[in-house]
């Protein structure tokens, strides 16, 4: 868990406590998310990176009730209150108004049916009592505040008019309409282009910062959470494997999977070198391995993480700094 | 391996491939069900590239760019509206299927989706296989042999003969795409995004396997990526393109360290590094909107409306691809007003554009 910073009232904005999510499939129990803790503090932005099958999305969509059919425990307290043991309408009423989300496919969360506006409406009118004059007024007003040119014509525009960039503005507006205090961004860039994609992120940032919202920016891409996170969760096989501050985790990696991720990406002085890479396939989440899940295909694995699961631990002498490794533990390299 | 009566003369840093003012142009389906439509999609217009024998030469840039489509022309898997594709000196632009026959043997692809590209119902060995049969070449044993060398080669292994696409995960599936592309012991294989779709800790391995494959076999790659962390590990040279033209080619130090297009200078800012500190402090040139549509691109030179350096020539005159002053022979740029080192792409005075 990571130790939040105090503010406010003291506590996070949000705050998981040992979700574990599980489904059930015909080639058995898929364990998806397997104890995970995180906090989210107001107004901070908090990155969770991992490939894919790493539970990283699942662990986010179970807090909102997105995950039908899991077998879920653990806790997920947003302001206070467990989102895991709320009745589905209060939920309901979380959704949209205290968190928001926004996908990597932008086209499957509107209806092409209907023009952007009138779902943006739709939106505001399903949770505020509002004219539909004033919300479409709204709506033009959002649109306008995410970028969008000429928002009083585009507002009328049926969502292929829009390109996938505008697209991803359509929903950042849908997201702020209700004033969230959590933003989740779930892979928000990945099927856009770099320019694109720098336009998006420059975008969210700015309006994390005018809203004083707290965003979960979920990715596979260290890159993109080098650009915006404030605190780093990094996730391999359901588990958190590292947590630390940004600049602690690109800095000093901790754990040996973080550290192999970040020397796997071309660099900019390495040009023409050969890559390190890690070495293995990604376990099967029906069937994981025992002990870390990292431990087949870590150069430093011995008896102790083929046989026990290494917990999220504080790295010796950095604050805010955790590591899920035994080799910290044994005071190994 | 048989030789082929193509068979390559061994003359490093010549062009093996050759493409000359390639034009390509789609059709697009009208409206209305009786007007024939006379409206066309310019997606390549004009370009002329050299591929190098054993060189590996980047086409990047963004969706609709045109790079993909220029690929296929190039592997005459589309026919050219315009323009010439010299294969080891060969003219086969307009070359009949059984003409071809004896150059598609020599280059291949290796595609993005590796689920999408292998058949799910048959066993990877006669997928890897399939080179053989279309050619008619190595019979019974004598291909499962060679299929199992190729298997190892590519870092497989050679025991899964018998396994379905299925059982394999994308990076092995990736290998499974790379073996069958080299099984005819080509030239030149066309890379398209080969590992966009691979997570970040196999694409390393993927990324090394090509790299070895090219010492160890000879091969020519034309890489085609969006990913410029990628672009600038493997290629020698790179080709940026926008709207269906290169707007930029240059070695590979060049264009990373010393780029003239706006564009490309553009590209390059809008790259997310895994490394804060320079996330934090690098110059941001964020372009208004998107890419205009290839069906009716701009007059002059097709960035100027997202140009922060636009003037009004931009708009009406089609900058040639040529050398900036001072650059090398090498370095070519289409633009009226290249960025210099260590200039600000915007120019002094003009509104520095944003989509904010």
């Amino acid at each position: 868990m990571m130790p939040p910073t105090r503010q406010n009232n003291g506590s996070p904005l949000l705050d998981v406590r040992d979700l574990r999510v599980a489904f059930r499939t015909p080639d058995g129990v898929l364990e998806a998310v397997r104890g995970i803790s995180f906090s989210v503090d107001r107004g901070r932005v908090l990155g969770i990176v991992g490939e894919s099958g790493s539970g990283k999305s699942v662990a986010t969509q179970t807090m909102v009730g997105l995950t039908q059919g899991a077998r879920v425990s653990g806790e997920a307290f947003f302001e206070g209150e467990n989102l895991l043991a709320m009745p589905p309408e209060q939920l309901r009423a979380i959704r949209g108004r205290g968190i928001a989300m926004i996908f990597q496919n932008p086209l499957s969360s509107l209806h092409p049916f209907y023009r952007v506006g009138w779902q943006i409406v739709e939106m505001i009118q399903a949770h505020d009592a509002m004219t539909k004059r004033l919300a479409r007024t709204r709506a033009i007003e959002l649109l306008g505040l995410v970028g969008i040119p000429r928002p009083d014509r585009r507002v009328d525009d049926y969502p292929h008019q829009f390109s996938g960039g505008m697209l991803q503005r359509a929903m950042i507006a849908m997201a702020l309409a209700l004033n969230p205090r959590l933003l989740v961004a779930d892979e928000p860039t990945t099927a856009l282009d770099v320019t694109v994609q720098a336009q998006i992120l420059r975008l969210l940032r700015r309006v994390q910062q005018e809203f004083g919202m707290a965003v979960i920016l979920i990715t596979h891409d260290l890159g993109v959470i080098a650009e915006v996170a404030d605190e780093v969760v990094v996730m391999y096989a359901g588990r958190a494997m590292e947590a630390a501050p940004r600049r602690e985790l690109f800095r000093a990696p901790s754990h040996p999977y973080t550290r192999g991720l970040l020397e796997s990406i071309p660099r900019a002085d390495g040009e023409g070198a050969r890559l390190t890479p890690i070495r293995g396939q990604p376990p099967s989440a029906i069937a994981p391995p025992p002990g870390c899940p990292f431990h087949p295909r870590c150069a430093h694995a011995f008896e102790r993480c083929r046989a026990n699961v290494p917990p999220l631990i504080p790295v010796p002498g950095v604050a805010r700094h955790l590591s899920a490794c035994w080799l910290g533990e044994e005071g190994r390299p | 391996m048989t030789t082929s009566a193509v068979a390559p003369p061994a003359r490093p840093g010549e062009p093996l491939v050759r493409l000359e003012h390639v034009v390509k142009d789609f059709p697009v389906k009208s409206g209305s069900l009786f007007a024939k439509s006379r409206e066309r999609v310019h997606a390549v217009a004009d370009v002329s590239l050299d591929v190098r024998r054993g060189d590996t030469l980047a086409l990047v840039g963004e969706s609709g760019c045109g790079k993909s489509t220029l690929a296929r022309c190039l592997m005459r898997l589309h026919d050219l509206t315009g323009g010439r594709v010299l294969f080891d000196g060969h003219d086969i632009s307009t070359s009949t299927q059984g003409e071809l026959r004896p150059f598609r043997r020599r280059m291949q692809m290796v595609f993005q989706d590796p689920y999408g590209s292998l058949n799910p119902r048959r066993r990877v060995g006669s997928i890897i296989g399939d080179p053989f049969e279309i050619h008619g070449l190595r019979h019974g044993a004598d291909r499962v042999k060679r299929v199992q060398e190729l298997m190892e080669l590519v870092g497989l292994n050679p025991e899964h003969y018998n396994r379905f696409p299925g059982d394999f995960s994308g990076g092995q599936r990736q290998r499974v795409g790379i073996a069958r592309a080299i099984a005819l012991r080509p030239d030149f294989i066309v890379c398209d995004e080969p590992v966009s779709a691979l997570d970040v800790s196999i694409r390393a391995q993927i990324l090394n396997l090509l790299d070895g494959l090219q010492d160890e076999l000879g091969l020519t790659y034309l890489f085609i990526s969006h990913d410029l962390s990628v672009v600038r590990h493997v290629s020698d040279r790179v080709a940026v393109m926008y709207l269906g033209k290169v707007v930029e080619l240059a070695p590979v130090r060049d264009l990373f360290g010393h780029a003239r297009h706006p564009y490309t200078r553009a590209l390059l800012s809008a790259m997310p590094a895994p490394d804060p500190d320079r996330a934090d402090t690098r110059e941001e040139i964020l372009l208004a909107g998107d890419p205009p549509s290839p069906l009716d691109p701009p007059a002059g030179c097709g960035f100027h409306p997202r140009c922060p350096r636009a003037q009004a020539r931009c708009a009406t005159e089609v900058p040639a691809l040529a050398p900036c002053p001072g650059d090398a022979a090498e370095h070519l740029a289409a633009c009226h007003f290249p960025v210099a080192d260590g200039e600000a792409p915007a120019a002094a005075g003009s509104a520095r554009q944003e989509a904010l």
